[in-house]
């Protein structure tokens, strides 16, 4: 076991956990964040993605030991009420089916957007494509990515 | 078509503290020929839907009874109570019951049922409440009940200029007589049916709150995994290495359990691949992970049995064989049974003479694969049983069946065991084998602890319960003039045969074969997503493209000249479908994609199929880069009836396409002595934002007709649209499933 001090949305929180403990169940079981999702555990499907430093990365392949003083967004992050831009296309396109994966697709497409504010459909696949969706909702997302994206709105989604 | 006897019952009580419950409870005796899953369709199925609350604060609460797995359920059957209650939609509350066998029945997800079943009874909850709310309203301004109207929740009487929120009149309502005939709106009066709502949990999945049962966690919960053996047709021996695990840090317990007694007489959902498994509970999951992954079992094979199942009262015997099996075995068992005779299932006219006398005669033969479920939300329950009650909560479609299977297990009687349902990350039938409910029960029991537990992805995928494999050899007879005169379809599955005999061509060819066979396997199977519709969709409709270019016809013509014999002048009296309305999706789909005008230049595809009472069609339009297929666009028209909720059903068919085309080109679960050979998502390949297609627009037959599944029907046709733009884009066909494999030979 050893104390970290981890940024998490801005708050430090404190965590005795054994150094290997990926920040998804540092998240899940020691901070009762519960909106990053458990997928694979292997990098493979983005249910867990969560932002280090501003960049999508997948929490169940990174241990906290590595985190150091990075900081972590989480999709509690975003907003509590649902209001970021991206939240908000999510809700006007009525993205979800299940919704298991979409927190996970949504902090993909912020980590995008922040990169990238005018992405293309290339590259919103290549950013996009470790996020797996069993339901499908693959083009809702895309069209929400745009939405945001797009010059002629830039408060974030269209009617 | 479908035969319903309906009675209802309604009953009206008063809130404490003052307002209006009421419970209604609608049975429905479904008398349907099997046409899907037999053993889910010729139950009887005891129905409530609908569960109005209002306070006398105005308060509106509506229950949502059935599971939500994405389905859309929990927004859908509460607009519909919402209709006929005269209320605004967003200003109520939407809540999930739990599962409340007083209350509610048929509170499970399944075959495309929940609206088709529940619209009557939906409909009748909420115009009775609304009438009971108009006679206390009549009664208490003392006016002739026919001069009280609604308004969005409120009851207004003009003469006198009266008006109340239905909470004002609540209390008074549930001292009114539950009425016995109300009227339903006629359709056309439609204000929320039609109209797109949003999915109601949307604002909570984008926000990340807990809503999914592996967020379930309460004071002093330990987490608990299973390990179980590494292949089919392998059983639970001995735990090696257990004081070696409890010393682990964080670890609580190992030990095995038992999940069906030996004598227990499975019903329909009791299906689990390895009945002993051993249990390692934690305090956390990333230690019981680590403590997993030392744990050293001793596994032995596996004695064939004879599995005696009680559906309804209906006695069946599976057998389970013994032995390590592999993929390359069951492929040369369906050659073999190929040759053998089958089941006959429905035979008209001659079909020997037929294709005796055929000028040409088509055969071709198709497989499916074993397919894993893959829910993103891996397995999961929370379980807290004590001498005096068991409290469950999680995800599950089946909620009612597994609370009986539970009973028989912990010999604990219904009353003590409170089922709480969450909403599912994903069912598409895997959900309905609860098997993990009763393992995280035995677990909490043995612990005395409440406990969470969560199946790896790799646990969830090699745990069994796959779409069965299948394989189809269909044969056509065309006559000189190209007509087609003989249909002969020849179908079997491990362990399930797919086949619907009475469905589409069935009734359009005077000659007609329908047998099916089944192979015995001990790998264990269940419903996915359009349960077998998905595999006889793909074959039929693939060979009859290739029946139509043999005859020189376009495919939509061709099978809508079937259709219209089928219509006219049908062979037989059980063919399932309407063809008038089957006709019509075909129709749609052609004039919507610019087929006549598109057709020679692009590469099109088109399928239809018919199931769960749903119709639909698609037209597939892809081109090939550097071997690789891009889906352009995706047409697709569906009949269901009304649509309840357009957006939600659009976003339904769109997931069912993608899901559909993933399955197609990538899906396999294949064997090698019995270990599944993809245990993640590395070596399962799922279909991924850059393989959708581009577009996908999707056209609803407008009329009104009762509404009908739509969970469902968009997927089968999915696989032989893909398959038939791919021959015209490459001039290949293909026969086996995945495509991405058979593509590149
Ligand atoms: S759970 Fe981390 S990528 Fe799947
Ligand atoms: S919405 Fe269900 S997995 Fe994406």
């Amino acid at each position: 076991m050893a104390k970290y001090n981890l940024k998490i949305n801005g708050k430090t929180q404190q965590v005795d956990v054994d150094p290997s403990t990926p920040m998804l169940w540092v998240l899940r079981d020691h901070l009762n964040m519960v909106g990053t999702k458990f997928g694979c555990g292997m990098a493979q499907c983005g249910a867990c993605t969560v932002h280090l430093d501003g960049n999508a990365v997948r929490s169940c392949s990174l241990p906290v030991s590595v985190v150091g003083k990075g900081a972590i967004t989480t999709i509690e992050g975003l907003s509590a009420d649902a209001t970021h831009p991206i939240q908000k296309a999510w809700l006007e396109h009525d993205v979800a089916q299940c919704g298991y994966c979409q927190s996970g697709q949504i902090m993909s497409a912020t980590a995008l957007l922040k990169n990238n504010p005018k992405p293309t459909d290339a590259d919103i696949d290549a950013a996009m494509s470790g996020n797996i969706c069993r339901c499908g909702t693959y083009l809702r997302i895309k069209e929400a990515i745009k939405s945001v994206a797009s010059p002629l709105t830039p408060n974030g989604g269209k009617k | 078509m479908t035969t319903l006897n309906r009675r209802s019952f309604l009953k009206a009580s008063a809130l404490s503290g003052g307002g209006l419950l009421l419970s209604s409870f609608i049975k429905v005796t479904d008398t349907r020929p099997p046409v899907v899953d037999k053993a889910e369709m010729q139950m009887v199925f005891n129905q409530l839907n609908g569960f109005v609350k209002i306070t006398a604060d105005n308060v509106i609460k509506i229950m949502s009874p059935n599971p939500e797995g994405g389905q859309g359920v929990k927004t859908s059957m509460p607009m519909i109570v919402a209709e006929e209650l005269d209320v605004d939609f967003s200003k109520i509350i939407i809540e999930q019951a739990d599962l409340d066998t007083k209350h509610f029945t048929r509170q499970f997800i399944g075959g495309s049922q929940a609206i088709h079943q529940g619209w009557k009874a939906l409909r009748t909850a909420g115009a009775t409440a609304r009438q009971m709310l108009m006679e206390a309203a009549a009664k208490t301004w003392n006016v002739p009940l026919e001069e009280i109207s609604t308004k969005l929740g409120v009851l207004h009487h003009k003469k006198s200029n009266k008006s109340a929120k239905y909470g004002e009149m609540a209390t008074a309502a549930a001292q009114i007589p539950v009425p016995k005939d109300v009227k339903l709106k006629s359709v056309k009066d439609f204000k929320i049916i039609g109209k797109s709502q949003r999915n109601v949990d949307l604002e909570k999945i984008v926000s990340g709150k807990p809503l999914f049962g592996i967020d379930t966690k309460v004071e002093g919960m330990k987490i608990a995994m299973i390990v179980h053996p590494p292949a089919m047709g392998l059983t639970f021996k001995a735990v090696q290495n257990e004081l070696a695990i409890k010393k682990m840090k964080g670890i609580v317990a190992v030990f095995p359990i038992k999940i069906f007694n030996d004598d227990y007489e499975k019903t329909f959902f009791d299906t689990t691949q390895f009945n002993e498994v051993v249990a390692v509970i934690g305090n956390s999951t990333w230690e019981v992970m680590q403590a997993k992954k030392s744990l050293k079992v001793e596994w032995k094979e596996a004695e064939a049995y004879a599995e005696k199942r009680n559906m309804n009262g209906r006695k069946t015997t599976l057998n389970i064989p013994a032995g390590l099996e592999s993929s390359a075995d069951h492929a040369k068992k369906f050659v073999e049974k190929m040759t053998q005779s089958a089941n006959v299932r429905r035979k008209d006219g001659d079909i020997e003479t037929a294709f005796t006398n055929a000028a040409k005669v088509i055969e071709r033969t198709y497989n499916g694969p074993f397919l894993a479920h893959n829910c993103m939300e891996p397995m999961n329950f929370f379980a807290h049983v004590t001498d005096e009650k068991a409290e469950l909560i999680g995800p599950l479609q089946k909620p009612e069946f597994t609370e009986q299977a539970l009973s028989a297990r912990l010999g604990m009687p219904l009353e003590k065991i409170d089922i709480k349902m969450t909403r599912l990350g994903g069912g598409f039938g895997r959900r309905s084998y609860a098997h993990w409910l009763i393992e995280a029960a035995l677990i909490s029991q043995q612990v005395k602890a409440p406990i969470k537990l969560i199946y790896t992805r790799e646990d969830d995928m090699t745990a069994g319960i796959y779409r069965p494999a299948y394989a189809a050899k269909y044969r056509a007879a065309l006559d000189a003039d190209n007509n087609l005169i003989g249909f002969h379809v020849k179908v079997g599955g491990m362990p399930q045969s797919p086949l619907a005999p009475n469905r589409f061509p069935a009734g359009a060819v005077d000659n007609y074969l329908a047998e099916d066979f089944t192979i015995d396997t001990n790998l264990t199977v269940g419903s996915y997503r359009a349960p077998h519709s998905n595999f006889m969709a793909a074959a039929e409709q693939s060979f009859l493209d290739e029946v139509a270019e043999t005859a020189g016809k376009d495919p939509i013509a061709f099978r809508l000249a079937l259709l219209k014999r089928a219509k006219e002048n049908p062979v037989g009296k059980n063919n399932d479908y309407d063809a008038d309305r089957f006709a019509k999706v075909l129709e749609l789909v052609r004039e919507k994609s610019n087929w006549e005008n598109t057709k020679a230049t692009k590469k099109l595809g088109f399928s239809a199929y018919f199931c769960h009472d749903s119709y639909a069609a698609h037209v597939l339009d892809l081109e090939m880069k550097d071997g690789i297929p891009i889906i352009n666009k995706v047409f697709c028209a569906i009949d269901c009836g009304i649509v309840v909720n357009p957006n939600a059903a659009k976003n339904m068919a769109e997931g069912g396409i993608v899901d559909a085309i993933g399955a197609a080109m990538y899906g396999k679960m294949t064997f090698t002595k019995g270990v599944p050979d993809a245990n993640n998502f590395h070596n399962f390949r799922m279909i991924r934002h850059n393989e959708a297609p581009k577009a996908i627009d999707v056209f609803f037959v407008e009329n009104t007709e009762d509404p009908t599944g739509m969970g469902e029907p968009a997927y089968p046709p999915v696989h032989a649209a893909l398959a038939n733009a791919l021959y015209k884009a490459t001039g290949k066909r293909l026969y086996q499933q995945p495509f991405n494999e058979y593509l590149q030979t």
